[in-house]
């Protein structure tokens, strides 16, 4: 039996009572259920889960990541999302009449996006679209990243934790399911969201974070400055 | 510097640092004068003659010395033999290769190399077994773990500090273990000229960003003993002025905290 917050290695039988195992775990020939990284288990209602300390990231359907253009073909962008893979965003997944060749108008080299993946498939080779509430050419503000499996501590239960750095430093954070993080706001405020985005990323294995954070964030309250802009 | 996917500086962090640096700060909130993190551990490989593994910031590089007797070169019998090499490790960053070492690799030993040379740090001229016939070989070489930027500061100290812990094994000539007759500190701080704006230590963005690199070596006497420009923007005669009075006040803070 193991419980939430536990350390396990990787071949390690990870099960709880009355969940069933789910990511990051592999069937044994035995029926028991191992975990497959060295990370720690979250124990849900229903499932169990392993959650690794590192990773890259691995596209998944229906994920909303932040990408860097790094090519512009005839028809599409190529998108460099953090990962062992590429991914593409063709001319017809985006908001944009784009006329064939008159691509860099819109996206050029070095621009961020916003955007969803839109399928996966075996090789791993994803598209992605532009075509969603929210989902944009980002302009502005300031980009870092973070160890993508940490992804779910930053954005907390119900987007708490990031809502509470969003409040505390008057800045708008946008959060990739892929680790990396869009931050926009006066250049101070963004250190500052920086600087605590670090302390949940060394952290985020711990408990009791959002009451750190909270009391972390009131101390860094002298170095905000007034509104955004 | 690299140019490929890793190496494509995003229009975002250009504008934030520029816009940072139109207000007298940086990207990452040091000054414009400031170091990234340093530390250094001597002694890293402890198998070798003399190692030491410097971290700066997220550059960490890990440099080893091998002393052997051979032949001198024909024009100076009196003198040992110090050689410099960078290797750029393929795990250190996505554009870099296996293979023999680059243009980037070639200039950065190069202006490492020079430093010391240049400054005399090593007494070359004690390391004479027989004159003519044998001497102390000193090979320097250096491993890039991991890169963010400024590799020609992090590889100079992390020669520095294993060039400070090396034993020359006499024994294996007849004779007795010694240390490596040291005799000062040359210090190499490189700067980038963004903008307008000169700064020192840069990281990897900031290299992408700069139009000129200038390194300055100094040592604990205050003379200036090799300096190398880079890239291809300019200097002005003031600038070059302002990058010498700030790697000596660098070069000096430095080598007060780690190589007292």
């Amino acid at each position: 039996m193991v419980k939430t917050r536990e350390i396990v290695f990787p071949g390690d039988i990870v099960q709880a009572e009355g969940t069933k195992p789910r990511n990051g775990t592999y069937r044994n020939s035995d029926g028991t259920y191992s975990s497959c990284y060295f990370g720690t288990v979250q124990v849900s209602e229903q499932f169990l889960d392993v959650v690794p300390f590192s990773g890259i990231y691995m596209p998944r359907r229906g994920d909303k990541v932040i990408g860097k253009i790094i090519d512009v073909g005839p028809s599409m962008w190529v998108i460099d999302i953090n990962s062992a893979y590429n991914t593409l965003l063709h001319i017809n997944d985006t908001p944009w009449r784009v006329n064939p060749g008159d691509l860099k108008r819109f996206l050029g080299v070095g621009d961020y996006v916003y955007a969803k993946i839109m399928s996966v498939n075996e090789i791993r080779e994803s598209w992605v679209t532009l075509k969603d509430v929210g989902l944009r050419k980002m302009e502005g503000g300031h980009i870092t990243s973070i160890a993508a499996p940490k992804i779910p501590r930053i954005i907390g239960k119900g987007g708490s934790m990031v809502n509470m750095i969003k409040d505390a430093t008057s800045t708008r954070i946008v959060v990739g399911q892929n680790g990396l993080i869009w931050i926009d706001g006066a250049p101070e405020n963004v250190m500052v969201a920086i600087s605590a985005i670090r302390m949940v990323e060394e952290e985020a294995h711990t408990t009791g974070l959002t009451d750190r954070m909270q009391k972390y964030l009131e101390e860094k309250k002298g170095e905000i400055v007034g509104n955004s802009e | 510097m690299p140019r490929d996917e890793a190496g494509i500086l995003s229009e975002i962090k250009r504008d934030f640092i520029l816009r940072r640096l139109k207000e007298g700060k940086r990207g990452d909130g040091r000054k414009p004068d400031e170091y990234r993190e340093i530390s250094i551990t001597p002694n890293y490989v402890p198998r070798s003659p003399g190692s030491a593994m410097v971290c700066l910031g997220k550059t960490k590089v890990v440099a080893g010395i091998k002393v052997e007797a051979g032949e001198p070169f024909p024009d100076t019998p009196n003198q040992g033999v110090l050689t410099t090499n960078v290797e750029l490790l393929p795990m250190a960053f996505p554009t870099f290769e296996a293979g023999p070492p680059n243009d980037t690799s070639i200039e950065i030993a190069r202006v490492v190399d020079r430093g010391i040379r240049e400054s005399k740090m090593i007494d070359i001229e004690s390391l004479v077994i027989e004159p003519a016939k044998k001497v102390w070989i000193v090979f320097v070489d250096i491993d890039v773990i991991d890169f963010d930027g400024n590799l020609i500061d992090a590889c100079t100290l992390g020669v520095l500090a294993a060039l400070k812990s090396t034993i020359v094994p006499g024994s294996k000539e007849g004779g007795k273990d010694f240390p490596l007759p040291i005799r000062n500190t040359p210090v190499a701080v490189t700067m980038v000229k963004i903008g307008d704006t000169l700064v020192a230590d840069p990281d990897l963005e900031e290299e992408q960003l700069s139009s000129a690199r200038i390194t300055v070596s100094t040592t604990e006497d205050g003379h200036i003993r090799a300096m190398q420009k880079g890239d291809v923007g300019e200097f002005s005669m003031e600038e070059i002025r302002k990058a010498i009075n700030m790697s000596s006040n660098l070069g000096k803070a430095i080598r007060e905290k780690y190589f007292k």
